[in-house]
């Protein structure tokens, strides 16, 4: 009777006394799943010879207790992404996770594993993808080079409020701290640009660790998480177990607002008679854009962009005013300077909206939406904060907001927007990107996804494309990464697959030549991306700077002798290139480049270089000093 | 909004351009701090923090760090000094924070708060007995003595350390270490 009571304890999986003495560490102790002892001895050979004994039930038990797998610590990683439910691993393999690729030759996961060319250029699509799609990006890289290749698009991500987790190789942890080979410490170098990040020092953390760095990544103020695998964590084995609930005690993200505010807020917007809404990337980030519709269109309110809040609301509406700020229209930045209520939604009163700030919306009056309390009061007073989901308070304040009179503010806001329309010269012969971006408008109906890169092109996109669905405009806009384009791209090809959009990549050929080696990528993938490459020969906005503030002073400037030959760049990725040097070509380009499925095609636009984008408020200037025109308008024609 | 907040720059145009008055009380002063975080003992953790006062150009006068009762969970004392606007973003940010469990400002509680400080001195047959009756005054302890110096510790709120650090300044001081303000909030029982 004795030796069937001890095997019956090891089939419930409670280790016979002997065995927990031997076992020791508290961790063993306290974990749910079974335990096979791993040292073999006289109890063990006593099992094993209980089966003939005991009868067939018993045996199938215990059978199960030894069949528990042990699984290294890259295959754990492997299988707690696809709990996850990770879809793409932009990655590129290294000698610290080359564990990481073996098993994933070995388990064939259900994720896919595209390998990029670049580090910096995998992080970019992976911020693309999440972009497109709304869910998290990942990203996998080696210890060293690896890691600090991604440092541009952690930043990046972390300025934009991107949702990325990014998994970097580590060296051995007995080697961490010795100037190792290919050792760097991830973890100190992106303390300041990741919302959090791990080092996994215990194989039992890891499944742990990937749960909370998504958690992390995509609730509240979405952004980059960074986790450091160290090459002895991925080697160790143990059981995988992925956890149920996430336990992080300091991290408890606002989700759902109080009523008072809420209430406050729609009695300021019934008491005003020049509201208007300052929308951005927080509402497309939180897919509130169809309540933001009917807010704005119950109440009369006209509604004004950021650069990341385009798309939001269409921008072919009568209240839509387009982007404000810098760059933005002039009628938009009127409407703030002479608005007595802004109602901010998901907007972080950047300092590219709002000039300086002393004499930013003097008469108004501002309400703040926001999921980040951080953000609230951290540059402009706000009289009525809402801390919570956009979504969520959007939802819950539709219902309490009216028509208000804003009939007199809407007529002043249409005489503004006559005054100074957005236009360029057209009559000349001569191609500009102006008209490139109207005539790929046209083409696409506004149905397109648009990535752009950063300079004088993602200005006149921003301003001239009149977008209308929310996630159809991604760019890089806090950190202004050149060379964003064309990696974030590819990642937001991968995402909208199968969806039948059309994913249109504008850039300068500055930032082009930056990350042009995913072409061959997208090439390989068979991405019919359209690539589409203003090409100035020169660094646009940089000039326009030089020839506004610094005497036309082009230091480092020009490109014409540093660019490639973008058709035979694009033909040597395999992908289709294709040339325009005057308005008449653009439409027959635009049309063979729509034909063509199966690739990317490149479309180089040689543009004058004399263009500059207006209206601008100068860095430093208030939002009522606008720059509309060239001050001698034929220098340099 | 409420009236005893005091304005930032950019709402004192906003009231001058809308004709309303501006109260003496209302114009920015800045403040000093202290602010107890409970965070995870975990390596890093401290770093963050350390890392966001730099990052973001707040300023940091000091901080004390150690162990808690729950030995996953280490508490810091920072102080530090601005305006109204720069403490709540300090406030705001360090709860942002997901190593960070708790923050609490104490300034607008009741709350005790000491500090400790080693002072060296040279001293002579003729201000001995002046160092160490200063010394008996402030209630502190002589700890290493040799032919020339002495060595003394003070324990007590910062207002007093200063005092006697102020003191000892007619004297020849060798070394001042000081430790960190370290404070907790008064369970009050009596009032006035």
């Amino acid at each position: 009777m004795y030796p069937f009571f001890r095997s019956a304890l090891v089939a419930c999986g409670i280790p016979p006394a002997t065995d927990a003495a031997r076992l020791g560490s508290p961790s063993n102790a306290e974990s749910n799943s079974m335990r096979v002892p791993d040292m073999k001895s006289e109890d063990d050979a006593k099992t094993d010879a209980m089966p003939e004994t005991t009868g067939d039930g018993m045996s199938e038990v215990q059978a199960s207790v030894r069949a528990t797998l042990r699984m290294s610590g890259a295959e754990i990683f492997l299988r707690s992404l696809e709990a996850e439910g990770v879809e793409i691993v932009f990655g590129h393999p290294g000698g610290a996770v080359i564990k990481v690729y073996d098993e994933m030759a070995r388990i064939n996961p259900k994720f896919e594993h595209i390998l990029v060319r670049h580090e910096q250029g995998g992080t970019h699509a992976a911020e693309g993808y999440a972009k497109a799609t709304g869910k998290v990006g990942t990203v996998l890289v080696t210890s060293g080079p690896g890691a600090t290749n991604t440092v541009t698009g952690i930043a990046d991500a972390y300025l934009d409020s991107v949702p990325i987790v990014v998994f970097t190789g580590q060296v051995p942890t007995a080697l961490i701290g010795n100037d190792a080979f290919q050792e760097c410490d991830t973890i100190g170098i992106t303390r300041s640009i990741t919302k959090h990040s791990f080092l996994v020092r215990d194989v039992r953390d890891m499944a742990k660790t990937v749960k909370q760095a998504y958690h992390i990544a995509r609730t509240g103020r979405p952004g980059p998480v960074v986790v450091d695998l160290p090459k002895d964590v991925l080697l160790a084995e143990t059981e995988f177990e992925y956890p149920d609930e996430i336990d992080l005690r300091g991290y408890t993200p606002p989700r759902v607002s109080e009523d008072r505010p809420i209430r406050r807020a729609a009695e300021m917007i019934a008491a005003a008679q020049k509201p208007l809404l300052y929308v951005g990337g927080g509402t497309v980030n939180s897919d509130a854009s169809e309540f933001l519709t009917a807010i704005a269109r119950k109440a009369r309110i006209p509604v004004t962009t950021t650069l990341h809040g385009l798309g939001a609301f269409p921008e072919d509406d009568e209240l839509s005013l387009g982007m404000l700020g810098m760059h933005g229209t002039w009628c938009a930045n009127m409407a703030v300077q002479n608005a007595d209520l802004i109602i901010a939604v998901g907007a972080r009163f950047d300092d590219r909206v709002t000039g300086k700030l002393d004499s930013w919306a003097p008469h108004a009056k501002i309400i703040h939406i926001d999921i980040d309390p951080s953000c609230i009061s951290k540059n402009v007073y706000v009289d009525c904060a809402i801390v919570g989901d956009v979504r969520n308070v959007l939802e819950r304040l539709v219902k309490l907001v009216d028509e208000c009179g804003t009939n007199d503010w809407l007529r002043q806001i249409k005489a503004w927007r006559d005054e100074c329309p957005l236009s360029f010269e057209g009559t000349d012969g001569r191609l500009r990107a102006q008209y490139v971006i109207q005539k790929i408008r046209e083409k696409t109906q506004g149905d397109a996804v648009v990535i752009t890169d950063v300079g004088q092109h993602q200005m006149w996109t921003a301003q001239y494309f009149q977008f209308l669905h929310p996630r159809s405009h991604i760019t890089s806009g806090g950190l202004g990464t050149m060379g964003f384009c064309l990696p974030a791209a590819m990642g937001a090809a991968f995402g909208l697959r199968g969806t039948g959009k059309t994913i249109v990549s504008i850039s300068g050929d500055g930032g082009f030549v930056m990350n042009a080696q995913e072409l061959s990528v997208c090439a390989a993938h068979k991405l019919p991306i359209k690539v589409v490459v203003i090409n100035n020969n020169f660094l646009g906005m940089v000039r326009q700077w030089q020839e506004l503030f610094h005497d036309n002073r082009f230091s480092h400037t020009d490109l014409k002798s540093t660019n490639p030959d973008f058709v035979k760049l694009a033909e040597a990725h395999h992908c289709v290139g294709l040339r325009a040097t005057k308005p008449e070509e653009v439409a027959g380009v635009l049309d063979e480049a729509w034909k063509i499925n199966d690739r990317p095609v490149l479309m180089d636009f040689q543009v004058i270089k004399e263009e500059m984008v207006f209206p601008m408020v100068p860095a430093g200037a208030s939002t009522g000093e606008m720059i509309t025109k060239r001050l001698t308008p034929n220098a340099f024609v | 909004m409420a009236n005893n907040v005091t304005l930032t720059p950019q709402q004192i145009i906003r009231k001058k351009a809308q004709g309303e008055p501006i109260y003496p009380d209302e114009t920015v002063h800045e403040n000093r701090h202290i602010i107890a975080v409970l965070v995870e003992n975990t390596i890093g953790a401290l770093n963050r923090v350390i890392n966001l006062f730099s990052a973001r150009g707040f300023n940091l006068e000091s901080v004390a760090v150690g162990e808690t009762d729950d030995p996953s969970v280490s508490r810091m004392t920072i102080v530090t000094t601005g305006d109204d606007r720069i403490i709540a973003q300090v406030n705001r940010q360090l709860e942002r924070l997901v190593d960070v469990l708790e923050s609490v400002d104490l300034t607008e509680h009741e709350y005790v708060e000491r500090e400790l400080c080693l002072l060296k001195v040279n001293y002579t047959s003729d201000n001995r007995s002046e160092l160490m009756d200063t010394l008996e005054i402030f209630r502190g302890k002589v700890v290493d003595v040799t032919a020339e110096t002495m060595t003394f510790e003070l324990t007590g709120p910062t207002k007093k350390l200063n005092a006697f650090i102020g003191m000892m300044r007619a004297h020849d001081i060798v070394e001042i270490a000081r430790s960190g303000r370290v404070a907790m909030r008064r369970s009050l029982q009596f009032g006035d």
